[in-house]
C-alpha cells in the first residue's frame, strides 16, 4: 500500500509517487496532443462563422417549420428506392459474404493462404465506408440505384463476413465429426454439420446488417447514388428547407420502423 | 425431425419388408406451410418489381467497366505524390477532428448516461436523456453534418461538432446500459457513510464504470475516424474532402492512395484498440 509522510503522519495514498508522476506524464501528453489538434482545427475555422451559428439556427428552425405536407406525394418513389437499396445490397452481400466466411474461418477453410486473402478481402471492404463506395461507383456506373446497391453490397459484405466467421470459428466440432463419420461428403458436412450450428448467427447477423442499410441507404443519395437521399440533396441545395424537415421526419420514422422490425426479428432466432 | 407421411402411407409392421421404406427429410425452416408459401412468393414478387424498378442502364454500365479497370490499376499503382500536399492536410485535418471530438463527446456522455440510466435518474430526467439518446443515434452522420455545415460555415468545426453529437448518443446508449447493469450495493455503501450525491456517483458508481468507459471510447475513436473520413462529403472537413476532390476529377491512382492510408490508419486504430480493451478487461 502506498503510504506518504506528510508532517510525521503517515497518509494512504491511492498511488506510488511514480504511478502518479506517468499518470500526470500521460495526461500532459494528451493534453498537448489536443492542444495541437485544436490549433490545427482553429487555424482551418472562420470563427465569424462559428459566432453566428445561433442566428443561424434560429432561421434555420422558423424555415424548416412546418414541414410541406404535400411534397410526401414525391417522396413515395425514393422511398421505394431506399427500401430497395438496402434490400438488395443486403442479399447480395449476404450471398458474397457467405462463401468468403467459409474460405476465412480456420476451421472451414481449404487452405492457410487462401484464408489470408478472404481476410485481406473482408477487412477492405468493411474498411472503406458505404458513401466511399457510393462515390466510386457513382463516377464508374453513372447516378441511380444501381450504384447504391453495389455501395451498401460491397460495405456490407466486410461486415457479415467478419461476424459470420468468428460464429463459424466458435461452433462445436462433434456434429461436424458425426456427419463425417456416417460418410457425409463435403456438402453434406457443410449443410448438416455446420450450416444448423450457425444458422441463428446467420440470421440474427444479416437483419442486423439490413437494419443498419437501411440509416445508410437514405444518404448514398447525397453523391447521387439514388434513394431519398437524391431528394435531401435536391431540397438542401434548392433551399426548401420545409421539404428538409418532412424527409427527415420520414427517415427518422424509417428508421424506427427497421430497428424494431430486425429486433422482433433477432428476438424470435435466438 | 420430421418423418414425410406421404410417402409411406402404411407404416412398417414389424417381419414384413417394407416395399417403400420411410424415407428422412430435412424439416422445413418454417413448418406452418401457408406461412411458408406466402414468404417464397411474397419475396419473389418483391424482388421482381425491386429489379424492374432499379433502372438498370446496361449501356452507362458498359462505359464504367474500362473506368473500374482503370481505377483497380491506380490501386496497384497508388499515386501518393501528386497531391501529397493535399493528402497530408486531409489526414492530419481527420486525426484532428477524431481526437477532438472523441475527447469531448466522451466527457459530454457521463452526464447523459447518468442521466438515462433507470436506476439512478428521476423518471422525468430519464425520459429526457433516452429521447436525446434516441434522435442523436436515428439521423446518420452526415446528414447531421449537413446542418452544422450550414450553422457553422464549412470546414472541420461543423464536422466536430456533428462527431460530437454522434459520440455523445452512441456512448451514452452504451454506457447508461452498463450503468444499469452496475451493483447497487457498493452505491448504497458509499450513501450509507454519509456522501453527497457528488460523491456517490465518483467513488460508488465511476469505478464500476471506468474500464468500459476507456473500452467504448477506444471503439468510439476507430468510429470517429471512419466518419470522419466522410463526412467531407457535404463539406465537414477531413479526409473525404481530399478524397470526393479526386474522383470529381477522375484521379483515380491519387484515389486509391488516400484510400490506401485510410485502410492503413483504420486497421492501425483497430488493432491499437482492441490491444487496449484487452489490457483493460
Amino acid at each position: 500500500m502506498p503510504v506518504a509522510e506528510r508532517d510525521g503522519l503517515k497518509v494512504w495514498q491511492r498511488r506510488t509517487r511514480g504511478a502518479t508522476l506517468t499518470r500526470w506524464a500521460a495526461w500532459l501528453v494528451f493534453l498537448l496532443v489536443f492542444l495541437y489538434c485544436w490549433q490545427q482545427i482553429s487555424e482551418r475555422t472562420l470563427w465569424i462563422f462559428v459566432l453566428d451559428s445561433h442566428k443561424q439556427a434560429w432561421d434555420l428552425g422558423v424555415r424548416m417549420t412546418p414541414p410541406r405536407w404535400t411534397y410526401i406525394g414525391d417522396l413515395w418513389g425514393p422511398l421505394w428506392d431506399t427500401l430497395n437499396i438496402a434490400t438488395l445490397g443486403t442479399v447480395l452481400a449476404i450471398l458474397m459474404a457467405t462463401p468468403l466466411a467459409f474460405l476465412a474461418a480456420k476451421n472451414t477453410t481449404p487452405h492457410p493462404l487462401i484464408r489470408q486473402v478472404a481476410l485481406i478481402l473482408i477487412v477492405a471492404s468493411r474498411s472503406i465506408n458505404t458513401l466511399i463506395w457510393a462515390i466510386l461507383f457513382v463516377v464508374l456506373f453513372g447516378p441511380g440505384v444501381v450504384a447504391g446497391v453495389l455501395a451498401i453490397t460491397l460495405r456490407s459484405v466486410g461486415f457479415i463476413g467478419k461476424l459470420l466467421y468468428e460464429s463459424i470459428e466458435e461452433i462445436s466440432p462433434s456434429p461436424v465429426e458425426a456427419i463425417r463419420a456416417v460418410g457425409g461428403t463435403p456438402p453434406q458436412v457443410l449443410t448438416y454439420g455446420i450450416f444448423p450450428q450457425v444458422f441463428p448467427a446467420f440470421v440474427g447477423i444479416s437483419v442486423f446488417r439490413w437494419d443498419i442499410n437501411i440509416r445508410e441507404s437514405t444518404i448514398v443519395g447525397l453523391v447521387g447514388a439514388g434513394g431519398i437521399g437524391l431528394q435531401l440533396d435536391a431540397s438542401v441545395n434548392s433551399l426548401l428547407w420545409s421539404q428538409v424537415s418532412l424527409i427527415l421526419l420520414i427517415v427518422f420514422i424509417l428508421v424506427l420502423f427497421s430497428e424494431w422490425l430486425s429486433a422482433t426479428i433477432r428476438k424470435a432466432v435466438t | 425431425m420430421s418423418l414425410s407421411s406421404d410417402k409411406s402411407p402404411t407404416p412398417a409392421q414389424p417381419g414384413t419388408v417394407n416395399p417403400q421404406p420411410r424415407r428422412w427429410r430435412r424439416p422445413p425452416l418454417i413448418r406452418n406451410p401457408l406461412l411458408r408459401w406466402a414468404v417464397v412468393t411474397g419475396s419473389i414478387i418483391y424482388f421482381y418489381f425491386a429489379f424492374t424498378t432499379m433502372g438498370i442502364d446496361p449501356a452507362r454500365i458498359a462505359q464504367g467497366i474500362p473506368r473500374g479497370w482503370e481505377f483497380l490499376k491506380g490501386f496497384f499503382w497508388p499515386d501518393f505524390w501528386t497531391r501529397r500536399s493535399d493528402i497530408a492536410e486531409g489526414v492530419i485535418e481527420s486525426l484532428s477532428m477524431t481526437l477532438i471530438s472523441t475527447a469531448i463527446g466522451v466527457v459530454l456522455c457521463i452526464p447523459l448516461a447518468i442521466g438515462a440510466a433507470r436506476n439512478i435518474a428521476h423518471p422525468v430526467i430519464y425520459a429526457i436523456c433516452r429521447a436525446i439518446i434516441a434522435i442523436t443515434r436515428t439521423f446518420p452522420e452526415v446528414m447531421i453534418a449537413i446542418f452544422f455545415v450550414i450553422m457553422f460555415g464549412f470546414g472541420p468545426f461543423a464536422g466536430i461538432v456533428t462527431l460530437v453529437i454522434a459520440t455523445i448518443g452512441f456512448l451514452g446508449k452504451l454506457l447508461a446500459e452498463e450503468i444499469e447493469a452496475c451493483s447497487m450495493d457498493q452505491i448504497e455503501a458509499i450513501r450509507a457513510t454519509g456522501a453527497s450525491t457528488p460523491k456517490v456517483i465518483i467513488f460508488g458508481l465511476v469505478p464500476q464504470i471506468f474500464p468500459r468507459l476507456v473500452g467504448l471510447s477506444m471503439y468510439r475513436l476507430d468510429i470517429n475516424f471512419r466518419e470522419s473520413a466522410i463526412i467531407g462529403v457535404v463539406g465537414a472537413g477531413g479526409i473525404g474532402a481530399t478524397l470526393n476532390t479526386t474522383f470529381d476529377r477522375y484521379e483515380f491512382s491519387s484515389a486509391a492512395a488516400i484510400l490506401l492510408i485510410i485502410i492503413g490508419i483504420v486497421l492501425l486504430a483497430e488493432n491499437v484498440s482492441s490491444y487496449i480493451r484487452q489490457k483493460l478487461i
